[in-house]
Order: C-alpha cells, then sequence, then structure tokens
C-alpha cells in the first residue's frame, strides 16, 4: 500500500488514535491516526492547533517595537526572531550595510543560539530515544534518566547550552527575549571583561562540540540501516547560503536544490522570496504549506533546516566543522541523505560550526568597538531573512509615513518544514505500524520522526493558535478506541 | 527521600511561547540538585501525556483555545499548588494583544488577506480546538496560588520559588529578583 496517508476515504468508519501532545518538543503538537479494523494506516496528519494572529494585531504599531515584541513568539529562539526582523528593520531605515561593530555582535548573538538551541534539543530532547532506544519505557524517556545513567554526557549538554545563554546575555541584554539588536545596528557592545568572560570557557566548549559530533556518529555507526532509513522521504531543499557559497547562518543568499542534490536556483535575493515560494492551507492545521510555485503544492515542498544547510552549502569556513562536513556528505555518497535521523548528525556539525565561530568573533577586537548604529534613506518596506536553529526564517514589514507597521508576513522555520514532516511521520507509520496493534512504544516511533526535525511548534503557532502535537486511535464506527497518552 | 516524600511537579504551556520553560531551564547545572529531590510529571521534558496527582504545577502562557481551558482545570484539580509563570498566564502577555480585535478579522488577515498565501480558506477542523474570543489570564478561570511575575521570570526567581516551596516555605521573592529590564 502507498497512497499518500493525507486524507481518509470514509473516515467515518475509521477509529483514531491521537499522540497529544507530542511530547519533547519545544511548543504544542498533535498526530492523528485513522485506521481500519485490521489496524491498517488510512490517513496520518500532524497538527498544529494553535492561533496567535501576530500579522494582523502587529498592524499599527511603532515599528521599532516589532524586534522585542516579535520575540515573545518563541522562547526557544527569540534572537533569530529578534535578528530577522531587525535586518527588515534596517532596509526601513536605509541602513544597508552595518558597522562591523553591529554586524559582529549580531553574529556573536545568532551563533550563541544556535549554540543553546541545538544542545537543548540534541541533549535535553534527544538523548532519551537516541540512547535508550525508541522502544524504552516512558517513563524512561527524559533528561533526568540520561543524568541518572549518562551523567558526563547530560553535564555537558547542559553546559554548552549554558554557554550559548551567556553568548546571548553579553550580547542582547539578558537570555532570553533581549533587546540588544535595533534597526541599523546594536545597542551595546563587549566590555572587555564580558570578551573574556568568555573567552575562559569557549576551548571548552569548542572541544565538547566534538565530542558531540563523535557522539552521534557513533550512535549511527551502531545502527546504520536504521538511521539511513527510518522516516527517509525524498524533498528539495532550500537555505541561505553566504555569497561565496559557503555555509553562513546570519545572511547571504537563497539557494535550493532538487531531490537529487542538482541545483534548481541560487544566488536569488531574499527579498525577493515572494519570487519563488508561495503557501497553501489545508483545514486540519493552522500551519500552512509554503512550497516551490514553479513546481505547484504537490511536488514543490521542500526541508529546511541543519540537514538543508549542512548538505546546501559548498564549505564551511571553521576547519573542525568542515571536516565533519566532509565526512558527512562523503558518508551520504553523492546523492543528499534523506533521512531525518541524520538531521541530528548535521545538528551537531553546526554545533560545532557555532562553537569555532564565537571563538573567533571573541578574537576579534571588533566585537568591543563603539560605533554601533548607522541609518540612510527611508524605505517603506524590509524583509529579513535568517537561518534559525531549525531553518530558513522570513519576516517581511511596511512600516507607513508614521512609521506604523502596516503589514507584516512571516514564514517561520517550522512552516517550511510543514509538509516533509508530515511525510515522514507517514512513512514511519507506514513502514512501523501498518497492519500491527498500536502500542505505546510504536507511537513514539512517530514522535521521534517529528522530534529529528526539532520543529519549533511554538513559533509554527503565531497565526493564530498553538501546535499540540496528538495521535489517536478510532473505530470503525467512529469511537476513540484508544487515545494513547503515555501515562 | 523515599518515592512517597519526593516532590512531584508537574509543568505545561498553554498560550505562551516556552520562554518561561526556557527559562526554566535556565537553572543550568542546578537542574541535577533539583531532580534529587523532585519527580517530573507532565512536562515538555517527559512523555506523561496527562497530569497526574502533583505537589505543584507550573503554568505558562494564558488561555487561548477550549483545550486551554481543559488542560488548565486538569492541573487545577491534580495540583495542590498552582503557580503562574511569567507575564502571559499573569494577564495574557502578548497573544492577548488580539483581545481588542474581533477573532474574525485576525483569522482573515492571516489566512486570507495577508501577502503570500493562497488557498483561501480559515482552518475549521474539528482536530482543532477552538479558539476563544480573547485571550485570557490563569485566574480568571481557576484558582492560582502564586504568580512569578516577568517576561519571563528569570532562572533565579524561578528557583527561589521553586526551592521556598520544595521545603515547605512560603516564597519570598527579593527585589532584585523581579526587578529587571
Ligand atoms: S511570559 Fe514572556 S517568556 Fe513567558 S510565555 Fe509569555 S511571552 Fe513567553
Amino acid at each position: 500500500m502507498r497512497t499518500n496517508l493525507e486524507t481518509a476515504i470514509g473516515a467515518d468508519k475509521l477509529r483514531r488514535v491521537a499522540i497529544d501532545p507530542i511530547s519533547r518538543v519545544e511548543g504544542h503538537g498533535k498526530i492523528t491516526l485513522l485506521l481500519d479494523d485490521r489496524n491498517q494506516v488510512h490517513q496520518v496528519r500532524l497538527h498544529i492547533v494553535e492561533f496567535r494572529g501576530f500579522e494582523k494585531f502587529i498592524q499599527g504599531r511603532p515599528y521599532w517595537e516589532v524586534p522585542v515584541m516579535v520575540q515573545r513568539l518563541c522562547g526557544i529562539c527569540p534572537v533569530s526572531h529578534h535578528l530577522a526582523a531587525s535586518k527588515a528593520l534596517d532596509m526601513i531605515v536605509g541602513a544597508h550595510r552595518l558597522t562591523p561593530t553591529a554586524e559582529k555582535l549580531r553574529r556573536l548573538m545568532h551563533y550563541g543560539q544556535i549554540l543553546q538551541s541545538h544542545a537543548l534539543h540534541f541533549y535535553y530532547l534527544c538523548t532519551p530515544d537516541l540512547l535508550f532506544g525508541f522502544d524504552c519505557e516512558a517513563s524512561r524517556r527524559n533528561i533526568v534518566e540520561i543524568a541518572a545513567q549518562y551523567p558526563e554526557t547530560a553535564k555537558k549538554g547542559v553546559l554548552i547550552r549554558r554557554f550559548g545563554q551567556e553568548v546571548i546575555r553579553h550580547t542582547a541584554g539578558k537570555r532570553i527575549h533581549g533587546t540588544g539588536s535595533v534597526p541599523g545596528g546594536v545597542n551595546k557592545s563587549l566590555t572587555i571583561a564580558e570578551r573574556d568572560a568568555l573567552l575562559a570557557d569557549i576551548y571548552q566548549i569548542v572541544q565538547w562540540s566534538r565530542e558531540a559530533v563523535a557522539l552521534v556518529k557513533a550512535l549511527h555507526a551502531r545502527q546504520p540501516a536504521l538511521y539511513n532509513s527510518f522516516g527517509a522521504v525524498r524533498a528539495k531543499t532550500m537555505s541561505l547560503v553566504g555569497v561565496g557559497g559557503e555555509m553562513d547562518l546570519y545572511h547571504g543568499w537563497l539557494r535550493g536544490r532538487d531531490e537529487n542534490g542538482a541545483i534548481l536556483f541560487d544566488g536569488v535575493d531574499y527579498a525577493d522570496y515572494g519570487t519563488l515560494i508561495e503557501e497553501q492551507v489545508k483545514p486540519w492545521t493552522y500551519m500552512k504549506f509554503p512550497y516551490l510555485k514553479s513546481f505547484g503544492p504537490e511536488t514543490g515542498w521542500y526541508r529546511v533546516g541543519p540537514l538543508s544547510r549542512v548538505q546546501n552549502c559548498d564549505a564551511i569556513a571553521t576547519p573542525l566543522a568542515e571536516i565533519e562536513r566532509r565526512e558527512f556528505v562523503d558518508y551520504a555518497g553523492g546523492t543528499p541523505s534523506q533521512a531525518p535521523l541524520d538531521y541530528h548528525w548535521a545538528r551537531m556539525i553546526e554545533m560545532l560550526c557555532a562553537a569555532e565561530t564565537i571563538k573567533d568573533l571573541l578574537h576579534d577586537d571588533d566585537v568591543l568597538g563603539s560605533e554601533l548604529t548607522v541609518s540612510g534613506t527611508r524605505a517603506e518596506e524590509g524583509v529579513g531573512v535568517i537561518e534559525a536553529p531549525r531553518g530558513t526564517l522570513i519576516h517581511h514589514y511596511r512600516v507607513d509615513e508614521n512609521d506604523l507597521v502596516s503589514t507584516c508576513n512571516l514564514i517561520v522555520s517550522t512552516t517550511h518544514n510543514n509538509q516533509a514532516m508530515n511525510e515522514s511521520v507517514r512513512e514511519v507509520a507506514r513502514r512501523y505500524l501498518h497492519g500491527r496493534e498500536i502500542t505505546e512504544p510504536l507511537l513514539n516511533h512517530l514522535e521521534v520522526a517529528v522530534r529529528a526535525f526539532d520543529p519549533c511548534l511554538s513559533c509554527a503557532t503565531h497565526a493564530l493558535g498553538k501546535m499540540p502535537l496528538i495521535v489517536e486511535l478510532v473505530d470503525a464506527d467512529g469511537n476513540t478506541v484508544s487515545s494513547l497518552r503515555r501515562d | 527521600m523515599d518515592a512517597k516524600s519526593r516532590v512531584r511537579i508537574a509543568t505545561t504551556s498553554l498560550a505562551g511561547c516556552f520562554g518561561c520553560h526556557t527559562s526554566f531551564l535556565d537553572i543550568d547545572e542546578r537542574l541535577f540538585d533539583l531532580v534529587r529531590q523532585v519527580d517530573f510529571d507532565r512536562s515538555p521534558l517527559t512523555d506523561i501525556k496527562q497530569v497526574g496527582d502533583c505537589d505543584i504545577g507550573l503554568i505558562e502562557g494564558g488561555v487561548c483555545n477550549a483545550e486551554n481551558v481543559h488542560v488548565l482545570r486538569e492541573f487545577r484539580e491534580h495540583c495542590r499548588i498552582l503557580v503562574a509563570l511569567g507575564a502571559c498566564a499573569i494577564n495574557g502577555g502578548l497573544p492577548a494583544q488580539r483581545n481588542h480585535l474581533s477573532l474574525a478579522s485576525v483569522l482573515q488577515e492571516v489566512y486570507l488577506t495577508a501577502p503570500g498565501p493562497a488557498g483561501g480558506l480559515i482552518p475549521n477542523d474539528p482536530e482543532l480546538p477552538l479558539p476563544l474570543d480573547k485571550v485570557h489570564p490563569l485566574h480568571e478561570v481557576v484558582h492560582v496560588d502564586y504568580f512569578i511575575p516577568g517576561c519571563p521570570p528569570s532562572a533565579d526567581a524561578i528557583w527561589q520559588v521553586l526551592t521556598d516551596l520544595v521545603a515547605g516555605r512560603e516564597p519570598v521573592l527579593a527585589q532584585r529578583l523581579i526587578h529587571f529590564d
């Protein structure tokens, strides 16, 4: 059986199973399944169930409030929203080229964020699945048990994350929802004492990040067949790359590749994202479905995030991460890896790249400078794009002559991955659940696929709601047979 | 401490941004001290999907849809002490900025008129909990025992309240823990 599993025929005769909420992800989401009386899977959906409406209520607010307000969409990667909005507003205030100090402080803040978010995701949320196995009993699948069984690993994860948060605190003013970036630049640079405090720890962080990559590789080597195939679906990819084709998570242009790794577009100015991407709305989730216009909604969907970025760029500028990138690309063997579990490997390579980049920036005296902002000719419209921990983040604003926001459009990272996540969950359902009696560990397999993407279901609810992840089983009479909740 | 005398804590996010949970994790390595004394029930960090009997429940975010109301009531029923964590839980926070607009106009903007989307429909599947007209603070729906202010409250403030409650003391927040920005 290989139907697309998105929409069942005769849904009223099927039984519903829900995973609600999806746990160990950031934000709220649920998964629902429809099965027949022989446990054949007919429908699988990942839903975002909360709606917020940011695009509407930001209208009429003064533009300089935006970088601070918009962070409240997401407390996991607030810096990404802070900076994407700032970049869009740089265009509004005519700041086409920031001072070296401002640009480098923003980069420092951003790579601090990449470091903390990747550490949070890998150590706090995913190691329980990866170290104990997907079938491990639910009560043990958490960071507390990791701390008990693998205390050194847990400790490193906590301390890498702490360091990233400290980079953010020194550049943004506080760890969560800081105010360091403003339209046209930043409002503070580092003091020598702050720089030295970070320098004292960074070498240890680089070393632990190398160990993190080694850990993922060891896990992969233990079960290559599982890691290479679990939830794998062929997809196009998209990300920013630097203007020389290198990995750059702060700035660059858009590059896309097809399922075989061939370039579809390159060098696209991100302000023109609207010529590339369109979004579709489906009635069963608040999260929209973006796709490449030239392919249409059926085949135009694509993946973003670490797995895309590590394979989309030509090189990584920092030496240790570049060695790891080459090994990753060589392992995949000429065609791109399409395996969600490889997100973890790619993510740890990025974490290493972030640690090395922070080290280099701390050695650059521009971060101590005092030229903080610039401005130029005022414009009415601005687009800011950044590679957030989970993928490409697009902010787009128009500002009227009274300095008030008139329109706002956001496409957050997780939204780009909407179709890809749904397809991977369907693939896992086909492979592991189809025709079998549903058990809690089997349901966890679906969550493992979702977690690999590191979705931020919190950002994804900016539209008008919030995203719980649920899986429910409904019988042929439409009764909920089991709404699998793990207690 | 035997299992019975260990303190049990549940946490959840309703209409919040997870920033309060992130701030909770900013206790950093103090987490290891905490788990020596407490067990986690339902929380984004565990795979427990439904709250059981707990001593302390921490809730981030206000109430924006029918499901939030349901989860909040369950938490109130099962938690001896319920704590509203952060600005959204206390007064609605950023999500409540839609309160001066009609829900319909916000949905229309996002799904029908905002630049970009092709499709022309507003999600309405029964799987989606009904959004409420307004976003409400927790205490308008259930009794709340303690409020920790901040957006988010600092890790030190959360740590202070938790350690006080775990030790059976009345929590006290010094000025420096509630003054920032
Ligand atoms: S209070 Fe602030 S940090 Fe906490 S959930 Fe609300 S917006 Fe996020």
